[in-house]
């Protein structure tokens, strides 16, 4: 099972993390800029974050075999202090660069007018820069948030096949096929979703435009949700293609239609090297077992 | 006998504002920082804890002392500069002023505590959120952001017994978002919170 996580948060996790993802099949992630636990307070903690998704995190990642990408946003929550808005005029330079193909996460924390006006204004960069747009549909009133989500992204013009919605679920997900929006699910230990209620969505609604996520990051979070959403469509009755087509192509066609994707050639087994690779002097690795 | 420790920092406070931001922080290490009536509040999150109770009547004490613009600065500065317990505490301060004395709260010290209130609502620290849904978010936070407060407890686990005037604050928009969030719960499988009912029941 080749496995392509379309949104996880790894620089809130571990090398063992790393290494069991690896063993589970995921070769290739998204890592979507994102809040931290502690709110930011600056532009500068933002370009920081930027910069390690762009560097170290990519380095880290590739030192156990995956291959990383990430997508620049100001994140809905932080779009409310006026202390962080700033960062939106350093967000196109960061657009420009390889390693990120998507504006994202963007959407609705708690349905703000300043929220609305980070939204417009990022979904208008991901026009521009010809980048798809991942949006996060919030997880107070998400009914009405993805309502509203959908009313933003028509407004902006932007095609809905390049925009991706995300953490949706039973009562979201029709809205958002109907749109013609990507769909992404974040199968979670026991709350947005999980792989048992994925695969009745996938029974439903079909394999086409879904994408599933482990949305693993500082909280209670699986970075294998993914894999085990792949094993209970198998045991569903889904046929590897399909399995494959959820868990890989759809995301590769989501995220590669700019050429923004290295998957090739796979940077797996650098991990083994006797003489690992140096990020500034740090390998990661603290040397090779004897 | 040692005077109680909290009449002490007060004194001292009275003796010299400026002390304000020493004893904020150390307050803990003389009072404690266990859940005020663990009894029937085991998390502290409704009562709130030993030290954001005493911070909280550092706040009114310094209210009596600063004014205005001062009072305004120095709790934005003791919020900002201070770490989880300490900004829940100038979060109670605020709704103990609400609640005590109003007129403290004219001007910019309700501007500020405003602005603190939706910053701690940002924040994922439940400690912080139980203590930005008080008397002071009743009566100065923006109604669609207190209502997304409310929802956030739900949300969080936060007992709804933390906010503070639900029976008069709420309106037919929340009971709308409560009841999509039990729906929501519902098509998952997944148990819907219990304090969603208090809610639900109420005549909006």
């Amino acid at each position: 099972m080749r496995i392509f996580d379309p949104h996880i948060h790894l620089t809130s996790r571990t090398t063992d993390d790393y290494e069991a993802m690896f063993a589970a099949g995921v070769r290739a992630v998204v890592e979507p800029a994102f809040w931290l636990g502690q709110p930011r307070t600056n532009v500068g903690s933002f370009t920081d974050y930027f910069d390690s998704l762009l560097g170290w995190e990519r380095f880290r990642a590739a030192q156990f075999g995956l291959s990383h990408h990430c997508t620049i946003a100001l994140n809905p929550k932080e779009a409310n202090d006026p202390r962080c808005t700033p960062i939106l005029e350093l967000i196109p330079g960061y657009l420009a660069k390889d390693g990120v193909v998507a504006v994202g996460e963007i959407g609705y924390d708690s349905m703000t007018t300043a929220e609305e006006k980070a939204f417009a204004a990022q979904l208008a960069m991901a026009g521009e820069h010809q980048l798809p747009a991942l949006v996060h549909t919030p997880h107070r009133d998400k009914l009405a948030g993805t309502r509203r989500s959908l009313d933003v992204i028509r407004e902006s013009g932007l095609d809905p096949d390049r925009v991706l919605v995300d953490h949706l679920n039973e009562m979201t997900a029709r809205m958002v096929l109907d749109s013609g929006c990507w769909l992404g699910f974040s199968i979670y230990p026991d709350t947005k979703m999980d792989p048992r209620r994925m695969v009745l969505l996938l029974k439903k609604y079909g394999t086409e435009r879904m994408l599933v996520n482990s949305a693993a990051d500082w909280g209670r979070s699986d970075p294998l949700s993914t894999r085990h959403t792949g094993e209970a469509m198998l045991a569903a009755g889904f046929s590897p293609a399909q399995v494959d087509r959820v868990l890989w192509r759809n995301p590769v066609e989501f995220y590669g239609r700019d050429g923004r994707l290295e998957l090739d050639p796979p940077p797996a087994e650098r991990a083994r090297r006797p003489d690992p690779a140096l990020f500034e002097g740090n390998s990661v690795l603290r040397g090779v077992p004897a | 006998m040692s005077a109680d420790p909290l009449s002490t920092a007060s004194r001292r406070l009275r003796e010299n504002p400026a002390r304000i931001r020493d004893i904020f922080p150390a307050i803990g290490r003389n009072v404690g920082r266990s859940p005020a009536r663990p009894g029937d509040d085991p998390q502290g999150l409704v009562h709130g804890t030993r030290d954001e109770r005493a911070r909280a009547s550092l706040v009114v004490t310094l209210a009596e002392l600063v004014t205005g613009e001062r009072l305004a600065a120095e709790l934005a500065a003791l919020y900002h500069g201070g770490a989880g317990a300490e900004r829940a505490g100038v979060l109670r301060g605020l709704s103990a002023l609400a609640t005590g004395s109003p007129g403290s709260l004219d001007g910019p010290v309700a501007a500020i505590g405003a602005g603190l209130h939706e910053d701690a609502l940002r924040a994922n620290d439940l400690r912080l959120v139980a203590a930005a849904v008080g008397a002071f978010a009743a009566r100065h936070l923006d109604r669609h952001l207190w209502r997304h407060a409310v929802l956030k407890c739900l949300f969080t686990g936060i007992p709804l017994a933390a906010v503070a005037e639900l029976e008069r604050c709420a309106d037919a928009e929340l009971v709308r978002m409560v009841g999509d969030f039990v729906a929501e719960r519902r098509a998952a499988g997944r148990p819907e919170p219990i304090d969603a009912r208090r809610v639900l029941i109420l005549p909006v």
